[in-house]
């Protein structure tokens, strides 16, 4: 019992680190990926002097984000004559707080077995016994249906925001938010119950044990290669869902100041941009278990390499969770690094465009790409059962 | 008989759009790849150690392009024996619009030519705007702006004025415009010397700076 106590405070440990790294790097990789899009260098002035030296450390401009933090914890707490100031305070986490939770149930890596991992200590070793815990914090049946639970809270947080700001611009931002976020929503369900009809589990753990396999022969069987369509949806829903540009209308800065957040200032402020930037990291850790094969790389599984024609290369079990890993985090990376991509091409809609563009445009692409997979299984499971 | 209305000639062209533009998506695709590939090869170039930015890392790198014409400091010219030609009139830093220029003027007895001269002069370049209008300014051709540059930036607002001995560094040998001293005009030259010999290097307030001026030229009378 201890032994599962001791494995969830270290998963745990390890969610919210890796989420505050990535919240924290991406602005970094924010700023460079737009200046190098752009042919330009990039922040690059802010330094960390080592003291009693003259040696500046600049990391080209790795710290600029670490004097954000900084700016943001030292600025003053602006309140404002509101009438509902609870709601004003509490705003801020009620949109960062699900935004960490929604990682709970997201499978970093494959299933871990502290007996294996620490053969070489056999104290250790014993302790653990044969035990085995698959590298998620909450190995729950209903995975994805938390993630869209908790997506839709954040929704709650922009528009107790912008209601609480006795701000007119506030309340149009919130009022924004909600239908944008509403709408894309469904979609992005939409999009995802395709999958959920292939694999017929909505654990997402399950889903990411279910794409090691191959299609077709040589294709590995990840989702964007069963649901291209639904990918492609899913992933346009997502980054309208975390309102980032092009779909930043709830705070488009030339039309709304900041939107739902325009009365917050310093780490309250703050929250809501970490929670932007960690959704950013959410978004690319959901994409990667649905769509690209959660944290293995192509024909691999828990035990190794099983390649095409059926020639299997084990690997250690400390190898493997290592390699897996590393191996969700690059691919994380990889996802966050193409939402900013877009962010940086892209022109922002017009918000009857926006709307139109769910309703009439994305929402009956989503549809027809759940009837037709819909289709495709029950004409597979026919021809399975009657052959 | 009337004539038909007047119809307004409508130069706008209505934006038409394919169908493969309407669809969007592969608009969106095109748009992505061109910005992705300047991403990849800018990024190609930094990870082989070479720039992939246009930027030009200012304190740093100067840009070797300046245009010919760029004019981007002041000197103050000198008379022959390195005192400033200045006279202190306050012309300069009364035309000049961002208002930079300071002088404080001094009474030098011993030059009944130029009995005024500046003791202090200086330029903040934190503020000038590089017009030129001082040198138009000048009744005296003692200011001008040359092809450097001066090392502006500074993490100190006060650093950036520029004093006087630190603008008085042209060496008027070198100019090839404008010759200083100017060629001496023979029969002119006879009638000034004694003149110039009076008011010449005797109890110069200045320390003489450039070797070279040992030749007295006639100063320029007004």
């Amino acid at each position: 019992m201890l032994q599962d106590l001791l494995i969830t405070v270290v998963y745990i440990g390890y969610a919210v680190a890796v989420l505050l790294v990535f919240g924290t790097v991406l602005t970094w990789v924010e700023r460079k990926q737009a200046a190098i899009m752009s042919d330009r260098i990039g922040a690059n002035r802010a330094y960390v002097r080592i003291p009693f030296t003259e040696v500046r450390l600049v990391w080209w401009g790795l710290f600029h984000g670490l004097a954000d933090g900084l700016k943001m914890m030292l600025k003053e707490d602006f309140k404002p004559n509101s009438y509902d100031r609870f709601a004003y305070a509490i705003a801020p986490w009620v949109v960062f707080t699900p935004v960490l939770l929604v990682f709970a149930v997201i499978p970093f890596g494959g299933t871990l077995h502290p007996g294996r991992l620490f053969s070489a200590i056999p104290a250790i070793s014993a302790w653990f016994g044969d035990r085995s815990y698959p590298l998620q914090i909450a190995n729950l049946d209903a995975g994805l249906l938390v993630v869209f639970a908790f997506g839709g809270i954040t929704i709650i947080g922009a528009m107790l925001a912008g209601w609480s700001s006795s701000n007119k611009f506030s309340l149009l931002g919130a009022l924004r938010a909600g239908s944008q976020m509403i709408s894309y929503e469904l979609v992005m369900g939409l999009t995802v119950l395709g999958l959920i009809l292939i694999y017929g589990t909505v654990d997402l753990g399950a889903i990411a044990r279910a794409q090691s396999g191959v299609v077709l022969g040589v294709l590995p069987a990840w989702g964007i290669f069963l649901q291209p369509f639904a990918a492609l949806l899913f992933l346009t829903a997502a980054i309208a869902e975390n309102k980032r540009i092009p779909f930043d209308l709830p705070e488009a800065e030339s039309e709304l100041i900041a939107g739902y957040y325009t009365e917050y200032s310093a780490m309250k402020m703050g929250l809501f941009m970490f929670a932007e930037f960690i959704e950013i990291a959410i978004i690319g850790a959901l994409f990667t278990t649905l769509f690209l094969g959660g944290y293995n790389l192509p024909y691999m599984t828990d035990e190794g390499f099983v390649l095409p024609g059926g020639h299997a290369i084990p690997l250690a079990h400390g190898a493997i969770v290592v390699m897996q890993l590393v191996v969700f985090l690059a691919k994380v990376l990889l996802v966050c690094s193409f939402q900013i991509l877009v962010r940086w091409t892209l022109p922002r809609f017009r918000f009857d465009q926006l709307l139109r563009f769910a309703w009439r445009f994305m929402f009956p692409l989503a549809l027809a790409n759940l009837t037709a997979t819909a289709l495709i299984v029950w004409a597979l499971e026919l021809g399975m059962s009657h052959p | 008989m009337t004539r038909p209305a007047y119809q307004r000639k409508r130069y706008w062209n209505a934006p038409t759009m394919s169908w493969w533009e309407r669809v969007y998506l592969f608009e969106i695709m095109r748009g992505l790849a061109i910005t992705g590939g300047v991403f990849m090869r800018n990024m190609w170039r930094w990870i082989t150690f070479r720039k992939g930015a246009l930027t030009t890392y200012y304190p740093e790198e100067r840009r070797p392009d300046y245009a010919a014409h760029n004019r981007g400091k002041h000197v103050l010219t000198q008379r022959p024996d390195g005192r400033p030609q200045c006279i202190a009139c306050n012309m300069c830093a009364t035309v000049c619009p961002a208002k930079v220029i300071e002088i404080e003027a001094a009474f030098d007895p011993d030059d009944p030519a130029h009995p005024k001269y500046p003791v202090r002069f200086e330029i903040d370049y934190s503020r000038c705007v590089f017009c030129g209008l001082c040198v138009e300014a000048c009744p005296e051709d003692a200011i001008r702006m040359v092809k450097d540059a001066p090392h502006m930036p500074d993490m100190d607002r006060d650093a950036m004025w520029w004093s006087r001995d630190e603008l008085l560094t042209w060496h008027p040998q070198q100019d090839v415009a404008k010759r200083y001293p100017p060629k001496r005009i023979p029969a002119e030259a006879d009638a000034t010397q004694p003149q110039a010999s009076r008011s010449g290097l005797r109890g110069s307030l200045i320390p003489i700076a450039s070797a070279s001026s040992t030749v007295v030229a006639p100063v320029q009378g007004d």
